[in-house]
């Protein structure tokens, strides 16, 4: 850090100034580290304590506890219950499968239809009727405000006739249309960021709009349709409302397990924790490892 | 739906035939539609039963009208419908989810329909009057404005924590993947690993911490206050990620000259944030608090599953308590009469918010 204002960073004080700051600013960023973390860790901890660690407050392992597999055991994935049968493992797996289904079933739709829809909105004028391509962009972001319930009631009534309550495929539509906002926002983004000069080029070589926009456009884009696909993956698979409201034994999803857990709190806390990190593990994952595309995921024509 | 096509100067004979199978395959699609749903109809009010049990037909029906809109758009109008048919896809899918439960929602709201009730009627506009004598909607209704300020104190640790990774520091990946993982979280698991555990009264080592520090009872939900702060801290836990990501975006593409004289650093520092920095972040910092106040509103998983609303009402959300009134009474009627009329009132708020601060906001649309 360099000091301009007061010219000369050799001089004693600017020295101390400047390793006091950035001590600050260390300190600063490890608390909040601490604050982000802990609950996590705590988490993790806790599905390898007993009961008597969790009334003393426990929290090394090792140092002040010693690990237990108890609340692994309970949901059926300690190591010595990993080959006998359990049936909370069972509904563990099943729900874990259908978050993931209705999660990415939900999002490849929806960077499908919601990449097409931004190409052209970002590179035609439209005209149906009177909206043009400023209302057509309008519309579909509008429907970021509509809060879950207005939907919900709705959907429940029109599920039932139309038989797709408690199915994944209502859910995997729900969810599409959850999450297609945010992919037109980010793929519009992308789009115009690619210049249209490739297009007419390949155009001009005698390529169709389409073969221009799969051969050509596709490709460039990936980058943000992947980001576009993480974000919605996460959004899905932590959505809570809708699978609460709209599954009942078929299609619940992993959250839905974890909330009926929460009831019986006190008593089980090293399988709720146990459960908990099981559900949360993937998320950290793509955290850890994808983190690049979430963060240009979230910042597409927000930040530049 | 009407067309971007210039007319052609010379249609030669296979254009008009192209065309005219276009306009053939449309009608065939509406008429097959429509035929359906009449079917449907009668079916379902028992005037030609059928042992139809689900509108499952309709909805296929609806499919290849939408395949045969799209065949059409390129048979009649050529180049311009082809590109039509970009749009086109996502188009019918979000009218089809939106409007059409939109409007189903608003019959549903004019009905005394209960879940456990056999049959429902229409019952004017009596929802709307047991609505402004609720005192639970308003009450959720008057949290929601505390909810929504508190977006306020989360963007203000978020631009805190921006600032902090943007100087020039070392691991920085490792800071800004810690400072991200909350926001990946789901907030049932947040609801139990927080509210439900480091929380908990007793053995939770947030409790322990406040005895510590000499409150003998902690309890963090069990005063209305508390507990409204409560939900407050752990909504700012998972959201203020999401604001420093845009803040700090906003902050790298600040030219270098700019981010080289606003560095924290001592007084200079200080002054330099409020004169440069902080105007040129205005157009990000806006759209960032717009959007998060969105998502604000729509706040309920956290409070569903740590306190149901109490204690007494305190950190009822809208949501979280027409949610309540749909699970736990059935009442479909009254609840979505709530829903639509919260819809209304955000409508509201968020265009008198728009049209305050657009000049301040990046283009979005």
């Amino acid at each position: 850090m360099t000091d301009i204002v007061h010219g000369d960073a050799n001089e004693p004080a600017a020295i101390v100034r400047r390793w006091g700051g950035s001590a600050l600013v260390y300190a600063a960023l490890l608390l909040w580290t601490f604050i982000s973390l802990f609950p996590i860790y705590w988490t993790l901890s806790t599905s390898f304590k007993i009961a008597p660690d969790i009334m003393q407050g426990h929290i090394w392992p090792w140092l002040d506890f010693a690990p237990n597999w108890k609340g692994w055991r309970a949901i059926g994935l300690s190591p010595d219950t990993i080959g006998a049968t359990s049936t909370v493992r069972d509904e563990f797996l099943k729900r874990f499968a259908n978050s993931l289904i209705a999660s990415t079933g939900a999002s490849l739709l929806a960077v499908a239809i919601g990449s097409l829809a931004a190409y052209g909105l970002s590179r035609f004028e439209y005209k149906f009727g009177f909206w043009r391509n400023k209302d057509i962009s309008f519309f579909f972001l509008s429907q970021l405000i509509l809060p879950p319930v207005v939907l919900a009631m709705p959907f429940l009534v029109l599920f039932k006739q139309l038989a797709l309550l408690d199915t994944l495929i209502g859910l995997i539509l729900v969810y599409t249309l959850m999450v297609l906002p945010i992919v037109i926002w980010i793929m519009r983004d992308q789009f115009d960021t690619i210049p249209v000069e490739i297009e007419q080029a390949a155009m001009v070589d005698g390529c169709s709009i389409w073969g221009a926009f799969t051969q050509i456009v596709l490709p460039i884009a990936l980058p943000g349709m992947v980001a576009a696909f993480i974000l919605s993956v996460i959004l899905c698979w932590n959505e809570y409302f809708f699978s609460a409201l709209l599954g009942s034994t078929n299609a619940q999803t992993l959250p839905v397990m974890v909330a009926s857990q929460t009831g019986s709190q006190g008593i089980s806390w090293w399988s709720m924790a146990a459960l908990s990190t099981a559900a949360i593990a993937p998320l950290i994952l793509i955290g850890i490892f994808l983190e690049r595309y979430i963060v240009k995921g979230l910042t597409a024509g927000a930040g530049k | 739906m009407a067309d971007a096509a210039l007319p052609d100067t010379q249609p030669a004979p296979q254009v008009i035939a192209r065309k005219n199978l276009g306009r053939w395959m449309l009608w065939l699609g509406s008429g097959l539609l429509a035929a359906v749903i009449l079917i449907q109809f009668l079916n379902a009010t028992g005037i030609l039963p059928l042992g139809l049990t689900d509108w499952r037909p309709t909805l296929y029906a609806f499919i290849v009208w939408g395949l045969a809109l799209g065949a059409s758009r390129v048979l009649i109008h050529g180049e311009a419908g082809e590109q039509s048919l970009f749009v086109l896809p996502a188009l019918l899918f979000t009218i089809a989810m939106v409007i059409f439960p939109t409007i189903f929602g608003l019959y549903i709201a004019f009905t005394d329909w209960n879940l456990s009730a056999p049959e429902h009627h229409l019952n004017g506009l009596d929802n709307l009057r047991q609505l402004i004598g609720d005192p639970y909607f308003w009450n959720a209704l008057l949290n929601m404005v505390f909810y929504v300020l508190a977006v306020l104190g989360q963007y203000v640790i978020a631009f805190g924590l921006a600032l902090l990774l943007n100087a020039g520091i070392k691991a920085r990946k490792f800071f800004r993947v810690s400072f991200l993982l909350p926001l990946m979280l789901s907030p049932v698991a947040v609801s139990w690993m927080i509210g439900k555990s480091l929380m908990e009264n007793r053995y939770g080592p947030i409790a322990s911490l406040a005895r510590t520090l000499g409150w003998e009872n902690p309890a963090f939900f069990a005063n209305p206050w508390m507990a409204k702060f409560s939900i407050m801290l752990m909504d700012a836990w998972v959201s203020i990620p999401f604001i420093m990501i845009l803040l700090l975006a906003g902050l790298q593409a600040l030219p270098t000259e700019v981010r080289e004289a606003a560095k924290v650093d001592g007084a200079s520092g200080w002054q330099s944030f409020w004169e440069i920095t902080f105007p040129l972040m205005l157009p990000v910092s806006v759209t960032a608090v717009i959007l998060r106040i969105i998502f604000e509103l729509k706040l309920a998983d956290i409070v569903i599953n740590v306190t149901s609303g109490g204690p007494g009402g305190a950190t009822d959300t809208v949501s979280s308590f027409i949610y309540r009134e749909y699970r736990d009474r059935s009442n479909v009627g009254y609840a979505t009469m709530l829903a639509e009329v919260y819809l209304v009132i955000i409508i509201v708020f968020i265009t008198l918010l728009l049209n305050f601060v657009s000049r301040y906001m990046r283009k979005v649309v």
